[in-house]
């Protein structure tokens, strides 16, 4: 009986194990593919590269832009246009500008989310300041880039897509390394 | 062979004895309920009328959710892990539990994982104050300093559940009598069975989750941050992989308890012994795979929606299946209505009522208007209160003569129940009518439209909270002074092995197996 005792303890301490490190080491990424794949939570994809597959002169989509400053980010930070109407399957290079208003150096990064979530795959950035976070000296402005295309296979339900930044504070964080990838 | 308790502490300190342990668990879940109860009198003090009374709004957070950890992870479990280290080697014939030291240390970290959390009250910026659910970035960017004596404690909560059930599921396994095969075990050792592994599954998962936490805040990592690629949604979903689990760890047990009070006190055998385990086995594959029904609010696509709010639904199947068989035990029963049996029925009766507005809130559309409402809490404290907290107390009225072998106060036990479900029913049943005119939950102050029936829910908490004075009061003086009992059987129509043993159960009991036909 000892050893079948033994067993099971062995068997379920295992098991206790492997779901913490599911906890810990699966979920958050497979959590992040599945928003990748998906669009939910309105993540965008990194770079895209793929050909233009020609425009869709039928229809015009409005996209709209908005930013958030983080929690107690200083900076000013805004669209040049809050809106814009393209056809799908036009590039469109937009600006943004940031201001930092403070006497420090700061480095900021700026996190985009599409709404509706359903339209986030189909909502493409070839150039995109939030590639890269965004150093700037004390006092500095900067024009951010942004060249998006609006993928043709967008659904017919959409006909605005607002696309939002969150401008968040990572001063002193990970020595100012890119340290988003999936953006 | 035989040899008693050693004296005094050590007895307590070093003992490896189930009945011991059992014990311990249940004093430490009853000192736990009164702490947790007397944080729910500080609220409802406070919204006892509108405006701000007693406490300041950060400490009302701080005492939400202070209530809702003590009385989930320091009140209701230890109690079911309690009465699973009293009754189950009992009911299954085993000598003591497969694990007995290991048994020991699962006990005794316990309250220094509740010293530490109740220890964070008295430090500066208070308590945690982010609910018990301890969203992210509530919990992170934003909690108080003492979130990690918080995270510390869930860790050894944690480590002493995961203890625990592998302890319980080893017994169940492994040391059964001759004869006593898994579909001949008693409910209560199969509900056990289940829930040790749910436990062993999801106890580490919330470890995970709360080392996530302890990594944003201290070591500058972004699982929850969105400024580093993480997202707090992610928090919402690996809680809930937990969360929703651990309503049932709390809720099965007590389904198993009912299962044994209602045959002995009807004098028939368990309706559908078979179909009930096959639905517990059920409710708890179901628990898995319904988590975001907590979520609907976060912005999910249609499909998934629709998928979590189906899916929810089904769990109503195997749950209508074991509500139809304690119904159909008592059917022609010769019943008779001692405390242990008025619990139950209330537990029926309330619990279901609870798993009607479960329904309600599974509708995607509906949730969307109930979200974070009183509804809401009126919901779970119908299954928590109504369903685990019931069912324990029927537990211990059942079991007392057997563990202390001296019965209690009938007349007390009967003025106790009805205190508990009239004081019960008036302070929830209103929730609910406060929750559909939209008050939301977890706020210190509310506005005057919700003032009649906060005050009468007041009222019906302060009921409940005295009820459990007398609760204490029985148990203590029967411990103490009560009748001596010596038959084994105290109830005439109980069945199991544990009703074949001398009353007071002996410290050693079943040295050499029983025979089981």
């Amino acid at each position: 009986m000892a050893t079948a005792v033994r067993k099971t303890l062995v068997k379920l301490s295992v098991g206790a194990v492997v779901m913490f490190s599911f906890a810990m080491f699966v979920m958050p990424p497979l959590y992040t593919l599945f928003c990748e794949v998906t669009g939910i939570g309105g993540k965008t994809g990194g770079r895209y590269e793929a050909a233009v597959a020609g425009i869709d002169e039928s229809r015009t989509v409005r996209v709209q832009f908005v930013t958030t400053n983080n929690a107690e980010m200083p900076w000013e930070f805004a669209p040049s246009v809050h809106e814009v109407r393209v056809h799908p399957g036009e590039p469109t290079p937009v600006t943004f500008w940031a201001h930092n208003t403070t006497g420090i150096d700061m480095v900021g990064q700026a996190i985009p989310n599409v709404a509706p979530f359903n339209a986030a795959p189909y909502f493409h950035k070839t150039e995109c300041f939030c590639f890269n976070n965004q150093p700037l000296a004390a006092g500095e402005k900067a024009d951010l880039p942004l060249v998006f295309i609006v993928d043709p296979d967008l659904p017919r339900a959409v006909k605005t897509i607002t696309l939002s930044y969150t401008m968040f504070d990572i001063t002193g964080r990970q020595g100012g390394e890119p340290v988003a990838t999936t953006n | 062979m035989a040899h008693g308790p050693a004296k005094g502490i050590s007895r307590w300190l070093f003992t490896t004895n189930h009945k011991d342990i059992g014990t311990l668990y249940l004093w430490f879940s009853f000192a736990m309920f009164f702490l947790g109860g007397f944080f729910a009198m500080v609220i409802r003090a406070e919204l006892f009328a509108p405006g701000m009374q007693l406490v300041d709004p950060n400490f009302f957070n701080q005492m939400t959710t202070m209530h809702g950890l003590v009385m989930v992870f320091g009140a209701i479990m230890p109690a079911f892990v309690g009465l699973a280290n009293w009754m189950i080697p009992l009911q299954i014939g085993a000598p003591d539990m497969a694990l007995p030291r290991m048994n020991n240390l699962s006990f005794w970290i316990l309250p220094c994982a509740f010293i530490i959390l109740a220890s964070t009250l008295f430090m500066e910026g208070g308590a945690p104050n982010f609910g018990w659910t301890f969203y992210a970035p509530l919990s992170t960017t934003y909690a108080p300093a003492s979130v990690n004596y918080f995270i510390f404690a869930i860790h050894i909560m944690g480590v002493s559940s995961i203890m625990g059930s592998i302890n319980i599921i080893a017994t169940v396994l492994n040391m059964r009598a001759p004869g006593m095969t898994l579909m001949k075990m008693p409910m209560f050792a199969w509900t056990w069975l289940i829930t040790g592994f749910l436990l062993v599954a999801v106890m580490p998962v919330l470890a995970g989750a709360v080392t996530m936490m302890l990594m944003d805040i201290n070591f500058g990592t972004s699982f929850f941050d969105a400024a580093g690629g993480g997202d707090p949604v992610l928090f919402q979903h690996v809680f809930w992989f937990f969360g929703h689990p651990e309503v049932y760890i709390i809720i099965l047990p007590a389904f198993g308890v009912i299962s044994a009070i209602i045959p002995t006190f009807s004098r028939k055998p368990l309706f559908g012994y078979s179909s009930m385990v096959y639905a517990t086995a059920a409710i708890a594959f179901l628990s898995f795979i319904v988590w975001a029904h907590h979520m609907f609010t976060v912005g999910m696509p249609i499909a998934g929606e629709l998928y979590f709010m189906y899916a929810t639904m089904l769990i109503a199947v195997p749950t209508g299946v074991k509500v139809f068989n304690w119904v159909t035990t008592m059917f022609r029963g010769s019943i008779s209505l001692e405390t242990p049996m008025l619990f139950a029925i209330a537990f029926v009766i309330l619990f279901t009522i609870g798993g009607f507005t479960g329904v309600m809130l599974s509708l995607a559309p509906a949730d969307i208007q109930y979200h974070d409402t009183y509804f809401v809490v009126a919901h779970f404290h119908y299954v928590m209160v109504a369903g685990a907290v019931f069912s324990g107390t029927g537990a211990v009225y059942y079991w007392l003569p057997k563990w202390c072998g001296r019965m209690y106060n009938e007349a007390l036990g009967k003025v106790q129940f009805w205190l508990a479900f009239i004081g019960f029913n008036i302070a929830f049943f209103p929730q609910h009518f406060l929750g559909l005119a939209g008050m939301p939950r977890r706020y210190a102050d509310y506005s005057l439209q919700f003032a009649d029936w906060n005050m009468v829910s007041s009222v019906g908490a302060f009921m409940y909270g005295a009820a459990q004075v007398l609760f204490l009061y029985n148990v203590l003086s029967t411990v103490i002074a009560g009748r001596k009992v010596t038959e084994p059987k105290t109830w005439e129509g109980a069945e199991g092995l544990e009703w074949t043993v001398p009353t007071p159960a002996p410290y050693h009991t079943f040295t050499t197996p029983p025979e089981v036909k």
